[in-house]
């Protein structure tokens, strides 16, 4: 339990140092929201200067920082300059989105690189293996960029899926029972994209796990004892495996969030993405903060919810 | 096609020295410049080759016939096949820098004024989309190998630091890594966007561009090398020397460093496809090199676009050379990789 407790405190001050950190950088910018009224020969100086004091962005940066992590303890993290309401309510249903995308994109991911994986781990050097390494070769040197202009072009040449958004126009009034179907129409070509860019580094360090355990001299003695193959994966390699893997979990979650961010841009998912570069270009601090942020809050929750998996999986972990 | 390993590193050592000689001086594999404007032939597709003429007669040299706009609307270009121009070697076209030092004319190939070649078609300008593929790859490919030599160097640096003398400095330095990692790196290199000014010039973006994306990258190089220096200054060799009087400085020089070179040089090949990528998506997104200096990623940015989305597949081509360079540099580091281990055993 001590363990669990600090492990968590841990990640507590890392979100704080990367609140710190993003804040630092963000402020750094040089120009802000109202640069653009400045240009304006119609709104005098003492008026921008007035809104200036008005959203307090004159301050020096400590003092916005307390300010904002005031804010942010009360569900706020600041205040949206362009889309004027408190970032808070305006991050929610995006980061939904965004969750359901990587995490429906994470379990297929998982689903196809472990079982691909153990079978080109079982039949290292036969002709499966060569054929599944180029392969996964291949599309390791695709950028999910492409990925997404190619799965773009199929949905746009085709018509079979829909080409962005999340739901039909026709499809916002129904119940939401009548809505799953449309929803997931529209959720196959993101998560595809985003499960065609992450399975094959998976397969590739399952594959590698899984052969390193293969060559334990405890496997040779249960393939000794006669015990079959599934028998030796399912029972005694995959267990011992187990540690690297789940380690990989925490980190896939973070190279897929990146992903993400792309495929929503391209695919015009309504998640966190769009709504990043939106407020990048618009200089809208805050809500590129909480963005970063929050994308730093699932990656540490993955690190930490892959480290209690492992505590609870490895024995050897516990007795330290 | 089976190689030994020899015929094979020679191979992968052939295709890298050919990428980056295309970096070197695009100006000479390329046809025109990147900023030639053709208003007349937009979106024109690539322009074919031909080896045999209306007469029947066979040229070893090619000949090309230049696309005109269709009269009757089938199709928005047709071949004019009254005029002909064959394909010349070495041909003096556009002046180009070269290293910005001097400027040269002589081109790889090229056909006699008023014929034009687009073998890659051509953009909404009427712009060489081969040209533009070249002069594009040199700045991806620039803002890569300098954004990971930046990363290498910074991470080498505090890695060293941090793994030599350790005590405080090692936990600030660690403590400040781990940061950097609690970040996805798309968001990361976002928030480091977020500090450079919108609207640059290109040279200034590409400078500073480079300059962010290596800062952005230090931590991962920077654990690596730590763990090295940690081993490195505890085995036999480095306590020998040190007990020889030799300075902290000459055992990291000669006894610890070169411990690292061979894990470095791996990482950097994975990291070069990296910091390309990370060029590539701010351009496609607006926040990188602009119009009308070429990138593959602002290349790769007029897909967005519907129409030449579905269209003009020829836009698609600058996708290509990504990926065969990302598959070159994959390919080197596994290749590394396998040395760096045969060394170590």
């Amino acid at each position: 339990m001590v363990r669990v407790a600090r492990r968590i405190l841990h990640g507590l001050l890392l979100l704080l140092g990367v609140s710190t950190l993003s804040f630092v950088l963000v402020s750094a910018a040089p120009g802000n929201f109202f640069d653009e009224l400045k240009l304006n020969p119609q709104i005098s100086a003492s008026t921008v200067a007035s809104l200036k004091m008005a959203y307090g962005i004159d301050k020096p940066w400590p003092v916005r920082y307390e300010r904002w992590l005031r804010s942010a303890l009360r569900g706020e993290f600041g205040y949206s300059l362009s889309y004027r309401c408190p970032v808070g309510t305006l991050l929610w249903p995006r980061a939904q989105n965004t969750l359901l995308l990587t995490s429906l994109a994470t379990l297929l991911a998982w689903m196809i690189a472990v079982p691909w994986g153990i079978l080109e781990a079982l039949n290292r050097g036969k002709w499966l293996d060569r054929i599944g390494g180029g392969v996964t070769a291949i599309f390791l040197a695709i950028p999910e960029l492409v990925l997404g202009l190619l799965f773009l072009l199929l949905a746009a040449r085709t018509g079979w899926f829909p080409t962005g958004g999340m739901f039909s126009s026709h499809g916002a009034e129904a119940a939401l029972l009548g809505k799953l179907p449309d929803l997931g129409i529209h959720l196959v070509l993101p998560v595809v994209a985003l499960v065609f860019g992450a399975a094959p580094l998976l397969i590739r360090y399952v594959r590698s796990a899984v052969a390193a355990v293969l060559d334990a001299p405890f496997i040779e003695a249960a393939r000794g004892h006669g015990l079959s193959t599934t028998r030796i994966v399912y029972r005694h390699a995959l267990p011992a495996a187990a540690n690297s893997l789940i380690s990989l979990l925490g980190f896939s979650i973070g190279a897929l969030l990146s992903t993400s961010l792309i495929i929503e841009v391209v695919l015009d998912w309504p998640g966190l993405g769009p709504l990043v570069l939106e407020s990048l270009l618009a200089r809208d601090t805050y809500v590129v903060m909480a963005v970063v942020m929050l994308s730093s809050v699932f990656l540490v929750t993955g690190n930490l919810l892959a480290d209690l998996l492992l505590y609870a999986s490895d024995p050897r972990i516990r007795t330290v | 096609m089976s190689m030994n390993s020899g015929h094979r590193q020679l191979l992968l050592l052939f295709s890298l020295v050919l990428l980056h000689v295309f970096m070197v001086v695009p100006g000479f594999f390329a046809p025109y410049d990147y900023s030639e404007q053709n208003r007349e032939l937009p979106f024109s597709p690539p322009t074919r080759l031909h080896f045999i003429d209306s007469a029947g007669r066979f040229h070893l040299m090619p000949f090309i016939h230049p696309f005109r706009a269709s009269e009757d609307g089938s199709a928005p270009y047709v071949e004019d096949q009254a005029r002909a121009y064959p394909l010349h070697l070495l041909k003096d076209g556009a002046p180009y820098r070269v290293l910005g030092l001097w400027t040269a004319r002589l081109h790889l190939f090229g056909v006699e004024q008023p014929g034009r070649i687009f073998l890659f078609g051509t953009d909404d300008f009427g712009r060489d989309e081969l040209s533009r593929m070249l002069f594009g790859g040199r700045i991806s490919l620039l803002a890569g190998i300098l954004g990971a030599a930046m990363a290498i160097f910074a991470g080498a640096v505090l890695g060293v630091l941090s793994g030599f003398y350790g005590g405080w400095l090692d936990g600030l330095i660690m403590r400040t890594a781990e940061l950097f990692l609690a970040l996805p790196w798309l968001y990361l290199l976002f928030a480091v966007r977020a500090i450079l000014p919108l609207h640059i010039k290109t040279t200034q973006t590409l400078l500073l561009l480079i300059t962010v994306v290596g800062l952005v990258g230090w931590a991962r190089p920077g654990r690596l090398v730590r763990g090295i220096v940690l081993s490195a200054k505890e085995r036999n060799f480095a306590l020998a020397a040190k007990a020889m009087g030799a300075s902290n400085f000459h055992v990291l020089r000669w006894h610890i460093l070169p411990g690292t070179y061979g894990v470095l040089l791996t990482t950097a090949a994975l990291l070069v496809p990296q910091f390309i990528l990370a060029e590539v998506t701010l351009s496609f997104l607006g926040l990188g090199v602009g119009e009308p200096v070429p990138s593959w990623g602002s290349l790769l940015a007029e897909l967005q676009n519907y129409s030449v989305l579905t269209s003009y597949w020829w836009m698609y081509l600058p996708a290509c050379s990504l990926i065969v360079l990302f598959l070159t540099y994959h390919w080197a580091s596994t290749t590394l990789q396998d040395k760096v281990a045969e060394v170590r055993s």
